[in-house]
């Protein structure tokens, strides 16, 4: 079987799963659950270094940057302005262009605000940046943000810590269908078999986060993601059978007694 | 003996005081933050790390010092 990669922004991963790393009980279980989802990338936030408790552990001395690609988020901005200021002083940090684009517009369903990720968009996609954008699940919105200049397409399967899954799987192939870019399936994934539904519907990859970190065993369920987003990915690129009303014998009717 | 003169700066949102004509590179130092692992900002203003020995803090600055956690 030929080694099939992701590709994002001219650069290739390993794997498929992206996870996040947040909402885990402390950075040992982050870092060991990262490790057994077998990711090649993380998502990581940027907020203020904590100046009075200066013994806090830092993600870097646990997520080595160099073994893993580090993708800086903009998770928590809920407008244009916050979100570039974040992905800049990202780049300033190490020089990190490759970013994922995250403007919230509703603090309690989390839905993105999508004039102000276009706008963004835009603007990073100008500087140099390139922007892998999380968005909701329309097929307008995408292209235009294809059209913005964005390095991947990122539709939420549903609001973002929810465990719901993918309720819009019509809108998703259609996505599908319009673009070559990469398309990953971002927030709302429960469990692993949404993955295996993500990668079967054409996507080239997903982003979790909470439905491991927040697992009862988060060890156990980011192995079973792993091997989702492989089955689902394999299962995609075999070719399913046609769907049909009636059935179809698996044993030849010649012959029997 | 001369007094050494006090400016009042904020870091990360809390307020210090600093003797004046320090640098920013001696006040990211005396903090001990891990240079290579965070970015920092004056006054909104993304600031090159290679210049932070040049810049000397005035009263009311603002810094922000920021590095990655973990998210989603």
């Amino acid at each position: 079987m030929k080694v099939d990669k992701l590709i994002v922004a001219n650069k290739k991963f390993n794997s498929r799963l992206i996870v996040g790393t947040g909402k885990y009980r402390n950075m040992t279980e982050c870092a060991k659950a990262i490790k057994l989802s077998g990711a090649s990338i993380v998502t990581v936030a940027v907020r203020r270094v904590n100046i009075v408790n200066k013994k806090k552990p830092l993600l870097m001395d646990y997520i080595d940057p160099k073994k893993i690609t580090y993708l800086p988020n903009t998770a928590g901005c809920f407008n244009s302005d916050e979100a570039l200021r974040t992905l800049r002083l990202a780049r300033e940090i190490g020089g990190w262009k490759l970013v994922k684009l995250e403007v919230l517009g509703d603090k309690k369903n989390l839905f993105p605000e999508m004039i102000e990720t276009l706008k963004s968009t835009e603007i990073l996609t100008k500087e140099g940046f390139s922007v892998m954008v999380y968005c909701n699940d329309d097929p307008l919105m995408a292209k235009r943000l294809e059209n913005a200049g964005a390095s991947a397409i990122m539709p939420l399967a549903a609001p973002i810590g929810s465990g719901l899954g993918i309720l819009n799987k019509v809108n998703i192939k259609i996505i599908r269908s319009q673009t070559k870019l990469p398309l990953i399936i971002d927030a709302g994934l429960g469990q692993a078999s949404d993955a295996a539904v993500a990668m079967e519907l054409g996507c080239d990859g997903v982003l979790v986060n909470t439905a491991i970190a927040k697992a009862k065993k988060p060890f156990d369920m980011a192995v079973a993601f792993k091997n989702a987003v492989i089955a689902g990915r394999l299962s995609f690129i075999s070719g399913r059978i046609n769907k049909t009303l009636m059935g179809s014998p698996s044993s030849p009717i010649k012959g029997t007694i | 003996m001369k007094k050494i003169k006090k400016i009042k700066i904020k870091v990360n949102g809390k307020l210090k005081t600093v003797k004046e004509d320090i640098k920013l590179m001696n006040l990211v130092k005396t903090l001990k933050i891990p240079i290579k692992k965070v970015a920092i900002e004056l006054n909104q203003e993304i600031i090159n790390k290679i210049k932070l020995n040049k810049i000397v803090l005035k009263n009311g600055d603002k810094i922000e010092i920021v590095h990655f956690i973990g998210g989603g």
